[in-house]
């Protein structure tokens, strides 16, 4: 059955007409064409289709549009600023934080969230944080160095 | 997934209404984590799917004034990780609550869908039946208070009835001076549900004898079980490392896990042994 939703996505108001059972990562790629943010997984394990909804991580494989009603949401597209990459999307690039790309949306918006709630984390707290963002090309070194780069960048940024 | 309708009532008298009306064609929903998954693999079919997220005064946490912490059932499980009051009063929860799956599922799940779920492998439940909780399921009718220890009758069945919402989790505070832990043995990755695991609390005097002791496993059998054999083998006695073994050894007959993935039933109860054994070692070291 058809439900009215409204969304805010990046700033944006949009008032959409979505089945119940339309997933968050659908109606994001589908009804908005935000393709961004990729379904990986299906089952809200490997974190590749995160986004915050209310500033709070989510899996939206696993999100039921009609529960994001009202809600304020950000995806990856979300993230830069006046044509400025966010500091995490621009230490991804200087530091081989992707190979494939396909897991990248999702780790970016996952590191954003933690220094969003931790500015300055230990590498042990990246770790224990980035672990539900699966990289099946393993590049795992090179998002620890992306997320330990982007946190002192903005933290220099910031002072 | 099948189609569906959504409500989202605003009130728990608005959703004892839906709840009523729509009958076994319902199931109630709050983060959805594990009910969203259950309808994608088509395992449940409801016709109505009735959100909790917008019933207003569900996700709080504050002191009974008692020695108990109320938590509302819509709290999420990252709010027992993070919340103040929690990681001070109740420090075995929230660091149980941390050793669920990943950060972003915490943010989604919630505490009060957890318990009702009624997966024996989750990892609150160990631990709020060894601090003696109890969930408060409430209805049309009135609202009735249930142990946690009494919450789980078989697998993915609870005693929660039709036309009743949990609606919070009263979770008293340890003895003071008693230690606690909750130990997970995750030998495949970091954000799985335990092989077994084990929720220990140990109040002891200054002379190390046993006034009181609770040990509970996790992921061991078809619901949470309570190791009474072996807390009766310790309480009362001096916590030595020999009385601590014999205890532990009971704890292979007091479980019956399943074969799966994780590991066969024998290994397991092999393992609940062991881990029953660091939990109560780890937990006597951490009191005082």
């Amino acid at each position: 059955m058809d439900h009215r939703i409204r969304l805010k996505v990046n700033g944006a108001d949009h008032d959409l007409e979505v089945p119940a059972r339309r997933m968050l990562v659908d109606c994001l790629r589908y009804d908005l064409g935000l393709t961004g943010t990729k379904e990986g997984c299906s089952v809200g394990v490997c974190g590749a289709c995160t986004v915050l909804v209310d500033g709070q991580m989510v899996a939206s494989c696993i999100t039921l549009a009609v529960t994001a009603d009202g809600a304020d949401i950000t995806t990856v597209e979300g993230l830069a600023q006046d044509g400025k990459l966010h500091p995490v999307q621009q230490a991804f690039i200087d530091h081989g934080g992707f190979q494939c790309g396909i897991c990248t949306p999702g780790q970016v918006i996952t590191a954003k969230a933690l220094l969003d709630v931790n500015p300055d984390p230990t590498e042990e707290e990246i770790k224990d944080w980035m672990m539900g963002n699966l990289c099946r090309c393993t590049g795992y070194y090179g998002i620890l160095e992306s997320v330990k780069n982007a946190a002192r960048t903005s933290q220099e940024a910031g002072r | 997934m099948i189609d569906f309708e959504f409500h989202s009532p605003t009130s728990l008298d608005e959703a004892f209404g839906l709840m009523d009306q729509y009958g076994d064609d319902a199931q109630v929903m709050s983060g959805g984590t594990a009910l969203v998954l259950m309808m994608k693999q088509r395992l449940v079919q409801p016709e109505h799917v009735i959100g909790l997220r917008k019933i207003a005064g569900l996700s709080s946490i504050a002191s009974d004034g008692n020695g108990a912490v109320r938590v509302g059932a819509l709290c999420t499980q990252r709010q027992m990780e993070t919340d103040p009051l929690v990681r001070q009063s109740l420090p075995l929860v929230a660091d149980t609550y941390s050793k669920v799956a990943t950060v972003r599922i915490r943010s989604m799940s919630t505490v009060g869908g957890g318990l009702v779920h009624g997966d024996p492998n989750q990892d609150p439940p160990p631990t709020l039946i060894a601090l003696g909780a109890s969930v408060v399921l409430s209805s049309k009718g009135g609202e009735r208070v249930v142990p946690v220890e009494d919450l789980f009758i078989d697998y993915f069945e609870t005693d929660v009835q039709p036309g009743e919402i949990l609606t919070s989790v009263l979770i008293p505070h340890a003895p003071a001076g008693s230690g606690a832990v909750y130990t997970k043995f995750l030998p495949r990755t970091a954000d799985d549900y335990a092989t077994v695991s084990v929720a220990a609390i140990v109040d002891a005097d200054e002379n190390n004898n046993c006034r009181d002791i609770r040990i509970v496993l996790g992921a061991s059998g078809v619901t949470p079980i309570r190791a009474k054999e072996a807390e009766a083998l310790l309480r009362q006695r001096p916590l030595t490392e020999e009385n601590i073994r014999a205890s532990a050894a009971t704890v292979k007959d007091a479980v019956d896990p399943l074969d799966d993935f994780r590991g066969s039933a024998d290994y397991k109860r092999q393992m609940a042994e062991v881990f029953t054994r660091r939990a109560v070692t780890q937990a006597i070291a951490s009191g005082r």
